[in-house]
């Protein structure tokens, strides 16, 4: 920004103690303290939960695939309510000529949390005979609501909580061929993986036996490594050991095959979700059908703050930085004169915050 | 741009009302907010506070405070007292010339909370015998530390979740316990201060004054707070789960507190006091001193709301009066929303166009100077060739003279030659008349004559 000329010192400096109206206050080293007895920091995390509560949560999750592949189903059985009343598109009717993206949001509650959930379907995906060019819709959407961000925050008056739009996750479901990932699978994930965070999934996974669905997920793994896509939980924003082991399993295990269901059948006395078959009923929650319970639990109960965090830290910053220095691009209005490029600015950040600068072009992350 | 680029998608639809959409092409619910959905199973989204608490952990908690007051007023002692531990530090003089601020940072660790205190101190206020400057250094150093926040949130390659937080959070203010009013030293620098930072003003010593002086002493302080519009940071009480401590709280300010981090023997157990002859003054009881309810308020209650306020209300109007400064707008003379990425390239246009000028300027004057040079060095060789030339003129005149007389001369010596020629023929004429001897004797004479 050449309009700002100052430059702080960065935040490891040695400034002297004493100085006046020096910018970083902190010796090199913060010394630590032994406190004698208890003075009540820790209830601290009350008072943030306690915010928390009270403004509530947002969530955004996108699904893509092709259509009959269960993704409305699928959010249903998520969220355990209808999402979607009737299904998006008619499915009687004929299929739509191009790619429509339909958002719909709901606020639901749990035991006093408020979350605002907002779901995005994209009907009409990898359904007509030339797909060409069929995830831009899809990039596009996902960049304005970066754009929408980026210029409520750049405002010079700004709203207390800027409403995030933003997709936290885009839930990718792979038709269950027990082949491989096909071409339009891996264009899409390709692109998409570098803006937003993915989690690709078996779907109608009840079409497969487990052995063929071991194979399967081998082998999307292997195609998923050769072409360079990196799904979520991404290896290289582990923070630390217990992270690590955490998300390796997880990674063992991705893409979970699932089976989507919001009827409720009685099994064994128990009412539970699932799909009623004339050999037997598909138990959505049961972790020897399916593996829907590992999907839920990371979108939902483990890893939510942690995607939208890194939808936050990571996949915005990386677009605002784009975003900032194509700036000599904009559309010009009268009276514009065209200047030299910006200059690329390094920031002296330390090593950790350079673990999560991505940069623009391929990274080997 | 956004309604814009909406239009481009080939559709965009939107069910239900999404806030943000402004577009839609086909129906559109008829009310705008989220519907209610009711859920009909565990879904497991209540643990999402407890993520967040989990990730704040892991990033640990930063509070800086900052302690207004004069020297030997008990600030490092409170805040001893406050955090239970000795934060070491030395007794400050009362000579300097004038008030500087120290900044000291230490990690405390209370369970699993990590927290990185930052105490900044004033040192030498109030001692001056000119107290005119005495509150400009603190609003610098406040306005510093929001500048480099607003510097690194400027940045293109930022990194806002790994910055050391250096804004004040919270400014302890120590009033005098004088038991009359405020010092016209304190109320201007609380008026400067109060719309830059969460202000929260203490009696300081408050074991010097009785129950009921200190009753009338607090009266008159808020009442000059208020008369003066000096905004004390109150207590919020917007949540119902604290919102009566708050407001109780709110109706005890300012805090009347006793520091103290030494310990006195009372029945049997230790604690921290102040022994006087007269008595022991115990720190944590409430019928002495009100430090319990400091530290209820400042630490147990409120430390999240006071970041808060410091971020969205004191940062925000640091940044919009500063961009502001700067020449931005969000809306332009013809009313349409004017993004600061346009802003910024008009800024950088001018000062472009600004430094061509000043370079043209500089090599201008450059040139200026050149030229100056010039011309006094020719007047100074054209002069020198002028004396050159006079002095040549001079030197011909006195060798014509030279000359002149030698022909002079010449003449002379040529005119008695030949008069010396003629002489002689005479003589010879007049021998030769008169006969040899004599011309003999002539000769002999004229020989010995000549």
């Amino acid at each position: 920004m050449a309009g700002t000329s100052k430059r702080p010192c960065s935040p490891c400096s040695p400034c002297s103690p004493c100085s006046p109206c020096s910018p970083q206050p902190s010796s090199p080293r913060p010394s630590s303290c032994e406190m004698f007895g208890y003075v009540g920091i820790e209830a601290v995390l009350d008072q943030l939960k306690i915010k928390a509560m009270k403004t509530g949560f947002e969530f955004n999750i996108m699904v893509v695939g092709r259509s009959g592949l269960g993704k409305s189903t699928m959010v249903n059985t998520l969220f355990k309510s209808k999402v979607w009343k009737s299904s998006p598109v008619n499915k009687l009717g004929p299929l739509p000529q191009t790619l429509q993206l339909q958002s719909v949001t709901h606020t639901i509650e749990e035991k006093g949390v408020k979350l605002k959930l907002t779901v995005t379907d994209t009907p009409g995906f990898g359904d007509q005979i030339n797909n060409d060019k069929c995830w831009d819709p899809i990039l596009n959407y996902i960049n304005d609501q970066y754009e929408r961000y980026l210029q409520e925050e750049v405002l010079i008056t700004r709203q207390h909580h800027i409403p995030d739009t933003r997709v936290h996750i885009c839930v990718y479901f792979v038709p269950p061929t027990g082949h491989c990932l096909r071409p339009l699978d891996i264009e899409f994930l390709k692109r998409l993986c570098r803006v937003v965070n993915v989690v690709p999934v078996i779907a109608r996974a009840d079409s497969l036996t487990l052995e063929e669905r071991e194979a399967f997920r081998w082998q999307i793994q292997e195609d998923l490594k050769n072409n360079g896509i990196f799904v979520y939980p991404q290896k290289c924003f582990d923070e630390d050991t217990n992270d690590k082991t955490l998300n390796d399993k997880i990674r063992e295990k991705i893409p979970f095959a699932v089976v989507g269901a919001d009827r409720e059948h009685m099994v064994n006395g128990k009412c539970v979700l699932g799909r009623k078959t004339k050999w037997g009923i598909i138990e959505v929650e049961n972790m020897a059908h399916c593996e829907f319970p590992l999907l839920r639990d990371l979108l939902i109960r483990s890893h939510m703050q942690d995607l939208k965090d890194i939808t936050h830290n990571v996949h915005y910053e990386n677009y605002r930085v784009h975003r900032l220095n194509e700036s000599h691009l904009l559309t010009k209005g009268a009276g514009w004169v065209t200047l030299s490029p910006p200059t690329r600015r390094t920031s002296a950040g330390t090593s950790r915050s350079q673990r999560w600068n991505r940069e623009d072009t391929e990274s080997g992350c | 741009m956004t309604s814009s680029d909406v239009a481009r998608h080939p559709i965009y639809q939107s069910l239900g009302g999404m806030k943000t959409c402004s577009t839609s092409q086909s129906s559109k619910e008829e009310d705008d907010t989220p519907r209610c959905l009711n859920i009909t199973g565990h879904v497991g989204f209540e643990s999402l506070p407890d993520q967040l608490v989990n990730r704040s952990i892991q990033q640990g908690f930063c509070f800086n405070i900052l302690c207004v007051g004069e020297t030997g007023i008990g600030k490092s002692t409170l805040i001893d007292t406050l955090f239970n531990t000795n934060f070491d530090d030395l007794e400050s003089s009362h000579f300097h010339p004038n008030v500087r601020l120290k900044a000291q940072t230490y990690e405390l660790q209370e369970s699993s909370v990590r927290l990185k205190l930052t105490i900044v101190n004033t040192v030498g206020f109030g001692d001056q015998i000119n107290k005119e400057e005495s509150y400009q250094p603190i609003v610098d150093y406040i306005d510093a530390q929001f500048e480099a926040y607003l510097q690194e949130e400027l940045k293109i390659k930022r990194s806002l979740f790994n910055y050391h937080d250096s804004r004040i959070h919270a400014c302890l203010y120590f009033i005098s316990p004088t038991g009359h009013s405020l010092k016209t030293l304190d109320l201007l620098t609380m008026k400067s201060l109060d719309s830059k930072v969460n202000i929260i003003p203490v009696i300081a010593k408050a074991d010097t004054i009785s129950k009921t002086e200190l009753q009338k002493f607090k009266i008159k302080l808020m009442s000059e707070l208020v008369s003066n519009g000096v905004q004390i940071y109150q207590f919020p009480t917007d949540d119902e789960t604290i919102s009566q401590i708050n407001s109780s709280m709110n109706g005890h300010l300012p805090f009347a507190v006793v520091g103290s981090m030494e310990e006195v023997k009372l029945g049997n157990k230790m604690v921290k006091a102040r022994q006087y002859p007269w008595g022991i003054v115990q720190v944590e009881n409430e019928n002495h001193c009100d430090f319990v309810k400091l530290r209820e308020m400042l630490i147990c209650t409120n430390m999240e709301d006071l970041r808060e306020q410091t971020h969205t209300r004191h940062y925000e109007l640091y940044r919009r009066c500063k961009l502001e400064e700067m020449g931005f707008k969000d809306v332009s003379p013809e009313n349409k929303p004017v993004s600061l990425q346009e802003a910024y390239e008009i800024k950088r246009h001018e000062f472009y166009g600004e430094r061509q000028r000043k370079e043209e300027e500089m090599k201008q004057m450059f040139v200026q100077r050149v030229k100056e040079k010039e011309a006094i060095l020719k007047e100074a060789e054209r002069e020198l060739q002028a004396k050159f030339e006079h002095l040549k003129r001079l030197h011909q005149e006195e060798r014509m003279k030279l000359e002149e007389k030698r022909r002079y001369l010449d003449e002379e010596i040529s005119a008695f030659a030949k008069r010396k020629a003629a002489s002689e023929l005479l003589q010879n004429q007049a021998l030769n008349a008169s006969g040899t001897s004599v011309k003999k004797e002539k000769d002999r004479k004229n020989s010995s004559f000549m």
